[in-house]
C-alpha cells in the first residue's frame, strides 16, 4: 500500500494525545496540511493553533516543555527547521526541552508549490543543533513508530515527513530499532545508505543494478542523528562502494553525516546522490524529483558510472 | 510589603549588580538598575516564590525576556536567599551564572534567555500550561522597549489575548533607550500601550521605579480576568547610578575602578 508519512503522523498523534495527558500539539495554521487536525479532533483542548506565526508557537512549544509537557509542534519543514530557527535553537535545544518538531512536505517531493517551499536544507540545519535528535522515516510503519518512539525520550527531535504517498517499506508486525542502521537487502559490492523515500528508490536501483551483476546492500538510515555509527563502519568496510541517497541537498544532510563517521574508514570512497546544491521547481512531485536526480534511475545511472 | 523594606533590597540589589558587573568587567549595568525596582516588587511583594516551591513549576513564574539585564535576575534571587551561586562568578569560566540566564543550571531561573523576544514566547507557553493543568500561578515576563522590536514579542501577544490568558502579565520595562542610542531614534517601537491595547491585552502604565506605583499595576493585572495585562512601567535605565542614569553608553559596559567606586556611593547614599 501507499500512504503519506505525514498522514501516519497525524493517526499516531492522535492515538497518542488520548493516552497521554501531557502531551500537547501546536501548529501553525497548517492543521489539515500536517494532519495534526486529527489529533485535534481527538483533543481539541490541547491542541493549540498559533495562527502563521511558527517562531511563537516554538517558543510556545518551549514555555509549554518547561512545565512538564511534551510538545509536539507542526509546520511544513521550510518553516518549522527555517523560519522558527532561531528559537528551536535558544529556547528548545540550549535548555534541552521536550519538544518534537514534526516537520511535514519536506523536499522537492512537495512539488507544485515550487522552490519557496521545498525544504532541501532541513536536516543539515536541524542536525547541527546540540541535543537534537534527526529522524527520517520512509514509509507509514516506520513513521508511527518513530512517533511512538520520540514521545518517550526526553529533549528536542526533529522528524522530517513528506507530502506525497509512499510505497510501504514495512508492514504492522515491523519492529525498530531507532539506535541501529537497519539493512534492507544484503549484497556484496556496493551499500547504498537511504533515509525518506530514497529508501523505496535504493530498492527499485538495487534491483536493476543486480541485472548488471551489481551487488547491492540497502540500508535505511532512519535516525540521522545519532547516527549509529558502527552499523555505518561495518558497511563501509564489508563494500566497496558507499552511496548516499537523499531528498535533501547533498550539503549537510545524510551524505555528510555518513562522510563525516566514513572519514575513520578511508578505504570505501563514498558518493552523494540528492539535490546539488540548488533550488527545485514548480511541478508534479513525480516530475521534479525526476528531473533533479532523486529517483532510481538516476541511482542506477551514478553507481554504474562510479 | 512595607516600601521602605522594599527600598533597602533594591538598593542592595543594585550594589549586587554594580559588582557583578564590574567583577566580569562584562555586562549590562543600564538596563539591571532600571528594572531592579520592577524584580525588587515582583520577588518581595507579588510572587509566590519561596525556597520550598523554588525546583516546582507549581508557583509563580517570571521571565527575563531581556536576558541580558540577567544580573538583577541573579542579584534579586540572591538578596531573596534563593539562589545558590557565587555572584563573584558571573559571566567566569564554569560559573552556572552564564552572562545570558541558563534554566538549567541555576534553580529560580525559569527559562534560558538571551535571544530576544523569545522569553515572552515561551511565557506564555507556560500560561497555556497553567490554565491547562489548573494551577492557579501566574506568569510574569519582563520585556524591554528595545526588544519589543522583535516580531515575534507581537506573535506573543496575539496569542496571549487569543487564549484570554488572564494568569499572563508581561512588563514592558520603557527605558526609551537601546545599544544604538533612543529607541524612537532608532526605530521608533512605541507607543507600546496602544500596540498592547490593540493586539487584546489590558493595559497599565506605571513608573517603574516607585513601589505604590509598581504595586498598583500588578494588583491590577491580577485582578483583571478573561484577558493578559501588560504594565508599560516608566524606568529611566541605570537608575542609581548618577553617571549611567539615561546614558545609553552604559546598556553594555562594565565601569573601571574609580567609576565603581562612585557607582558605590551613589547607591550608598540613596539609602
Amino acid at each position: 500500500m501507499a500512504q503519506e508519512t505525514r498522514n501516519a503522523y497525524g493517526q499516531e498523534l492522535a492515538k497518542l494525545i488520548c493516552a497521554r495527558k501531557d502531551i500537547v500539539v501546536l501548529d501553525a495554521d497548517l492543521t489539515k496540511s500536517t494532519k495534526t487536525a486529527e489529533a485535534k479532533k481527538a483533543c481539541p483542548e490541547r491542541h493549540f493553533n498559533a495562527g502563521i506565526a511558527e517562531a511563537n508557537m516554538m517558543g510556545m512549544a518551549a514555555g509549554l516543555a518547561a512545565s512538564g509537557k511534551t510538545v509536539f509542534a507542526s509546520s511544513f519543514a521550510v518553516f518549522a527547521a527555517g523560519r522558527a530557527f532561531e528559537i528551536i535553537r535558544n529556547s528548545i535545544c540550549y535548555p534541552n526541552l521536550n519538544v518534537k518538531v514534526c516537520a511535514t512536505h519536506a523536499g522537492l517531493s512537495v512539488g507544485e508549490d515550487g522552490a519557496s517551499h521545498q525544504s532541501i536544507e532541513d536536516v543539515s540545519i536541524m542536525r547541527s543543533l546540540p541535543n537534537m535528535s534527526v529522524f527520517v522515516p520512509c514509509d507509514q510503519y516506520e513513521t508511527k513508530a518513530v512517533i511512538d518512539y520520540i514521545a518517550d525520550i526526553k529533549g528536542p527531535c526533529y522528524v522530517r515527513l513528506g507530502r506525497g504517498k509512499v510505497e510501504d517499506v514495512f508492514d504492522e508486525n515491523t519492529v525498530f530499532d531507532f539506535t541501529k542502521v537497519r539493512v534492507l537487502k544484503k549484497g556484496t559490492d556496493v551499500v547504498l545508505f537511504a533515509m525518506g523515500l530514497m529508501v523505496q528508490e535504493a530498492l527499485k536501483a538495487a534491483e536493476e543494478l543486480e541485472k548488471d551483476s551489481i551487488s547491492c546492500s540497502v540500508i535505511n538510515v532512519s535516525c540521522v542523528k545519532p547516527l549509529d555509527k558502527e552499523g555505518v563502519l561495518e558497511a563501509l568496510r564489508n563494500h566497496k562502494k558507499a552511496f548516499c541517497l537523499e531528498e535533501h541537498n547533498v550539503i549537510g544532510g545524510l551524505f555528510s553525516a555518513v562522510a563525516e563517521t566514513a572519514v575513520q574508514e578511508p578505504g570505501t570512497p563514498v558518493f552523494p546522490i540528492g539535490v546539488e546544491d540548488t533550488f527545485g521547481e514548480s511541478g508534479k512531485a513525480k516530475d521534479v524529483l525526476k528531473k533533479y536526480g532523486i529517483c532510481a534511475e538516476h541511482i542506477v545511472e551514478v553507481v554504474k558510472s562510479k | 510589603m512595607d516600601n521602605t523594606v522594599l527600598r533597602n533590597h533594591a538598593l542592595k540589589i543594585r550594589q549586587k549588580i554594580v559588582k557583578m558587573v564590574f567583577n566580569a568587567q562584562s555586562g549590562h549595568p543600564g538596563g539591571s538598575l532600571g528594572a531592579a525596582d520592577i524584580l525588587t516588587v515582583l520577588y518581595f511583594d507579588e510572587m509566590d516564590i519561596n525556597e520550598e516551591n523554588l525546583k516546582t513549576t507549581k508557583r509563580d513564574r517570571f521571565v527575563l525576556s531581556k536576558g541580558h539585564t540577567s544580573p538583577a535576575l541573579y542579584a534579586v534571587l540572591d538578596e531573596k536567599g534563593l539562589l545558590n551561586e557565587d555572584l563573584s562568578t558571573f559571566r567566569q569560566l564554569n560559573s552556572n551564572l552564564q552572562g545570558h540566564p541558563n534554566m538549567n543550571e541555576v534553580p529560580g531561573v525559569d527559562m534560558s534567555t538571551g535571544s530576544l523576544g523569545q522569553g515572552v514566547s515561551a511565557a506564555v507557553g507556560m500560561a497555556i500550561a497553567n490554565k491547562l493543568d489548573e494551577l492557579p500561578y501566574r506568569v510574569y515576563a519582563l520585556v524591554g522597549d528595545g526588544e519589543s522590536e522583535e516580531g515575534i514579542v507581537w506573535e506573543a501577544m496575539m496569542a496571549a489575548a487569543h487564549y484570554n490568558l488572564d494568569n499572563f502579565c508581561v512588563i514592558f520595562d520603557q527605558n526609551g533607550l537601546q545599544i544604538d542610542g533612543n529607541v524612537q531614534d532608532v526605530i521608533g517601537p512605541l507607543p507600546l500601550k496602544e500596540k498592547a491595547e490593540a493586539f487584546g491585552l489590558h493595559t497599565v502604565e506605571c513608573d517603574g521605579n516607585d513601589y505604590d506605583s509598581l504595586k498598583a499595576a500588578f494588583k491590577e493585572a491580577r485582578e483583571t480576568t478573561g484577558q493578559p495585562t501588560a504594565i508599560i512601567a516608566h524606568t529611566v535605565k541605570g537608575k542609581g547610578v548618577s553617571f549611567m542614569e539615561n546614558n545609553y553608553a552604559w546598556h553594555g559596559s562594565a565601569p573601571n575602578a574609580e567609576q565603581f567606586e562612585q557607582a558605590m556611593k551613589d547607591l550608598k547614599e540613596e539609602g
